[in-house]
């Protein structure tokens, strides 16, 4: 019933005997142990499931593992370092884009994207971009400031204000 | 939450996935995009024994025009036909309909020949490509076979795709004269299902006669939905308001929403109503925006 398949996650080559019904979020979650990219939903709703898959960013919990067979797989802890931060984590720290964390692993994966296609989106593209990431805590307005931020960082221009916003 | 036990089968060409899928028949189900087929499998609403997977056969991803008609392959995504040069052009309605299904990880998944297979009255892809008039190409071990979309939904769940075939393409007609196209949907939230959507064409020659009226209803009836009553009223006369208004009104007399989550009967009606109107004018807009012979 298993078969084998190979794929690179994080820049490190893994091949792992997988069922076919595994779900890629599983294979990254428990048999690989990086358990930052999150479950939320289980219905393809949420977006906390995020990672990139050959640069696309996808949710992990509505593709099998099978399908990931060759593939280079990108998750939240292949993005920077605590001592170098990626802009995006910086962005998140510094506009308080996260209050209890659970979603920001899905939003900085799909942020990924969305700056890699469009360094420099407004704030109507970028809300259209996380469309399908949930967050329950922060209501958007700092998770949109970070991505901002982190847009402007990655364009080598001087980052914005980071004061939050008390509305 | 985690589907039945199922074989896998990642075929590399079209030819021997057909074969896969003639050898193993009524017990295959065709993987393609997966963003409404695993969801099914996860709740176990389905339990396919053995998925043939169509992701690792080449060939069955484009965008291009043709003599006059734009094909577009059955595995081509979602978000491609976003970012397509042709579609921005000459076809804005499926701009209209990619930025409106569910969301940028599934759009980057999910595929045009799959959002058509499925069968699924909600998906907005079958109202787009009734209002266009398309036409789906299927293949099988004993050829190919063209369906006009028309002939295309039989039920819940159920195209004219039979066991052994594959959905290998789409085909739209390019209408000569000026033509416009636009398609909106009210959803709840974004990423939600259409509670209702409307989808139009029309063309107009040089006196700015109509030549051509497709209008698609999206999730107001067991099935994808064309709007005759509404095309006849625009057809083979300079339209005007009077004339959007009745095709507006047909369109919602004709359809058969039910009452559920997202609006009452009479609510979705209203909904088609307006969206009706609106679309209409904002396909005639377009048409007169530009020319295509
Ligand atoms: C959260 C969420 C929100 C969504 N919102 C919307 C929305 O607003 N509007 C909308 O239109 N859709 C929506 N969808 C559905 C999404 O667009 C699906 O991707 C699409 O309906 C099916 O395409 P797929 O390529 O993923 O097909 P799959 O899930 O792989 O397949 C669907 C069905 O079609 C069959 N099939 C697929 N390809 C072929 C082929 N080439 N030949 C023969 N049979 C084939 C399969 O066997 C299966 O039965 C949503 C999905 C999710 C997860
Ligand atoms: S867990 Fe995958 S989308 Fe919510
Ligand atoms: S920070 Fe808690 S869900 Fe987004």
């Amino acid at each position: 019933m298993t078969r084998d398949i190979t794929v690179t996650i994080n820049g490190e080559q893994h091949t792992v005997a997988v069922e076919p019904r595994l779900l890629l979020v599983h294979l990254i979650r428990e048999k690989l142990n990086l358990t930052g990219t999150h479950i939320g939903c289980d219905t393809s709703s949420c977006g906390a499931c995020t990672v990139l898959i050959n640069g696309k960013s996808a949710k992990s919990c509505t593709i099998l593992a099978v399908q990931a067979d060759g593939a280079s797989i990108t998750t939240i802890e292949g993005v920077g370092t605590p001592e170098a931060l990626h802009p995006l984590q910086e962005g998140f720290r510094e506009c308080h884009g996260l209050h209890c964390g659970f979603c920001t692993p899905g939003m900085i994966m799909r942020a990924m994207e969305l700056l890699e296609k469009n360094p420099n989106p407004t704030e109507e593209e970028i809300r259209w971009g996380i469309a399908g990431n949930l967050c329950r805590c922060t209501g958007y307005n700092n998770i949109v400031k970070a991505i901002q931020y982190a847009a402007a960082k990655l364009r080598g221009e001087e980052t914005p204000s980071t004061e939050p916003e008390f509305v | 939450m985690i589907p039945e036990p199922f074989e896998y089968s990642a075929p590399t060409s079209l030819s021997e996935a057909l074969t896969l899928l003639r050898e193993l028949g009524d017990e295959a189900k065709i993987l393609a995009g997966g963003h409404s087929l695993i969801p099914m499998m996860k709740l176990r609403f389905a339990t396919p024994t053995h998925l043939v997977d169509l992701n690792r056969v080449p060939g069955l991803s484009y965008v291009t025009e043709e003599n006059g008609v734009l094909r577009i392959g059955a595995m081509t995504r979602e978000h491609e036909l976003d970012e397509s040069p042709i579609v921005a052009e000459k076809f804005p309605i499926f701009r209209d309909a990619a930025r409106l299904i569910a969301d940028p990880q599934v759009r980057n998944f999910g595929t045009v020949g799959g959002n058509l297979a499925h069968g699924d009255a909600a998906n907005d892809q079958p109202a787009v490509m009734i209002a266009l008039n398309a036409e789906v190409v299927i293949a099988s071990l004993d050829g190919e076979r063209t369906v006009p979309i028309d002939d295309f939904f039989y039920g819940f769940y159920m195209t004219a795709v039979q066991e052994g075939e594959i959905l290998t393409e789409i085909r739209v007609p390019i209408q000569p004269g000026r033509t416009g196209n636009a398609y909106h949907k009210s959803e709840r939230k974004v990423g939600d299902y259409a509670t209702a959507g409307v989808a139009v064409q029309v063309s107009l020659d040089d006196d700015g006669v109509c030549t051509y009226a497709g209008i698609g209803l999206t999730n107001v009836n067991p099935t994808p939905m064309r709007a005759r009553r509404s095309e006849e009223a625009l057809l083979g006369r300079r339209i005007d308001e009077d004339a959007i208004a009745a095709a507006a009104r047909y369109a919602a007399e004709d359809c058969n929403p039910s009452d559920d989550l997202r609006g009452s009967t009479a609510y979705k009606r209203r909904l088609v109503r307006v969206l009706t109107q609106r679309m209409i004018h904002k396909a005639l807009e377009r048409a007169h925006g530009r020319s295509t012979h």
